[in-house]
């Protein structure tokens, strides 16, 4: 490893944490963005209203057989078309991240649903709870617990993907190091660098997942 | 107050009830036995709307549940139920559990539903567990906190669906006492449940279903006494004489 030439890290620290930022901030923006609007297709799917939940699959089947990187460019050329001025790389890979994780989302959230027993929406019917009260009070705070540690898997997977907004010019974490990488001729270093950084990152996510799967056998 | 009147439901092609007429008057206790897969539990169920009815019709009071057009939700808030395996929210205190349904459907105040909850929770003995969490109780403690929820709505009648078949032998009396006291205080009931010493005890008339028909409704005691078709002969033979 002699050759390693360490400084090239150092002295581009800042750069490389600018584009680090941008991929956690875009990473965090797209799960809460994607938890909420899914748990929004979730809830049509389960609806028992045809019009919603015809609504809900079409649409959660449709993204999902398309690669995240072409719905990153529909919204990339569609959003400006549709609202009539450009709105830049952050917002419109948002927009995609949101569209597209909310269609994973809702599958795991719906899954999650279907998981909490019967006789508990029973039990809020009895009691004279509407639909919605026993979503709100009874189902959703039963499944999320269930859930969060798919959930959070699914954020890591998120994490990774944001590297994919270079196709609309964004510097996120993976192309900033790119850029350091040929600029300053250090191949090897910068992506042995961003890989490192990529695995804490996500091994740390795992361990938290394991941790969380570990309390609720206890 | 209920008024069940001949009564089927299918589930696709299979006839789970046929025929079923019965009713519970004010203050009466009936209860509902019968061999398992009998459509005992399919039947109280029908009487809140939790299971749909195909034929016939039900009432409470001056309502019909069986009608397209009756407001479900608000006709179940005026009727308790208690299930087999609990179905206290497990992720609420018992305090929460007793002051969801009061708040939220009956529109009283935290302060209000509060003490409710505090008097119910006294008088089924559990009162120092008032702020655990359901899986911290014994299945005897559940269903005992599960009962006083259903009371803290106030309800017009209680239906209560095997509340005993979940539970440990040694739990059962705990259960059955509340429900003793609840049925001398007049409260109007209908129990699903093999439990033949509490049907002695309190019931007024006895159902006996088998095969999704109701076979005899007869007071208590001539039930007893004197059952008259060979199936429920069969019956209280294999459930009493061991």
């Amino acid at each position: 490893m002699g050759d390693f030439d360490y400084a090239v890290i150092w002295n581009n620290l800042p750069f490389l944490w600018e584009g680090l930022k941008l991929s956690l901030w875009l990473t965090f923006l797209a799960i809460i963005g994607g938890i909420v609007l899914g748990t929004g297709l979730a809830l049509m799917r389960l609806s028992g209203f045809l019009p919603l939940s015809l609504f809900a699959a079409t649409y959660v089947n449709l993204i999902r057989s398309v690669p995240l990187i072409l719905v990153i460019f529909w919204f990339y050329f569609l959003v400006p078309l549709a609202i009539g001025r450009p709105i830049g790389g952050f917002y419109s890979a948002l927009i995609a991240f949101v569209m597209f994780e909310a269609a994973y989302y809702s599958e795991i959230i719906r899954a999650g649903i279907q998981s909490v027993r019967q006789g508990q929406v029973h039990a809020g019917q009895a009691t004279g709870l509407s639909y919605w009260q026993i979503q709100r009070y009874v189902v959703l705070p039963q499944a999320f617990r269930n859930m969060i540690p798919i959930l959070v898997t699914q954020g890591i997977i998120l994490f990774q993907d944001t590297s994919l907004v270079f196709v609309v010019s964004l510097r996120d974490f993976m192309t900033v190091s790119s850029i350091v990488a040929r600029t300053e001729g250090r191949l090897v270093e910068m992506y042995v660098f961003a890989a490192i950084i990529y695995f804490i990152i996500c091994f740390a996510g795992s361990m938290f997942v394991r941790r969380l799967q570990k309390a609720k056998t206890a | 107050m209920i008024t069940i009147d001949n009564v089927s439901k299918w589930y696709g092609d299979f006839r789970v009830l046929t025929d079923c007429t019965t009713k519970v008057d004010t203050g009466e206790v009936v209860v509902v036995c019968g061999p398992s897969g009998s459509g005992k539990s399919t039947l109280i169920k029908c009487v809140n709307g939790l299971e749909p009815v195909q034929q016939g019709t039900i009432r409470v009071e001056e309502t019909e549940v069986t009608a397209r057009r009756t407001n479900l939700t608000k006709l179940r808030a005026r009727i308790g139920m208690v299930f087999q395996h609990f179905e206290l929210y497990p992720h609420m205190s018992v305090r929460a559990n007793l002051c969801l349904g009061q708040e939220k459907v009956l529109g009283r105040s935290s302060d209000e539903a509060n003490a409710k909850a505090e008097a119910l929770i006294d008088r089924v003995g559990l009162k120092e567990h008032i702020e655990k969490f359901p899986g911290q109780l014994s299945g005897g403690q559940q269903q005992r906190v599960a009962i006083s929820r259903a009371l803290a709505m106030d309800p017009i009648a209680m239906l209560f669906d095997e509340p005993t078949s979940a539970l440990d032998p040694e739990m059962i009396n705990e259960v059955l006492d509340v429900m003793v006291e609840l049925a001398q205080d007049g409260m109007t009931m209908m129990v699903v449940t093999h439990e033949m010493g509490f049907a002695r005890k309190v019931a007024d008339r006895v159902v006996f279903m088998d095969e999704g028909a109701i076979v005899e409704d007869r007071a208590t005691e001539a039930f007893f006494g004197n059952p008259e078709s060979a199936r429920a002969q069969d019956f209280l033979s294999k459930i009493l004489n061991h």
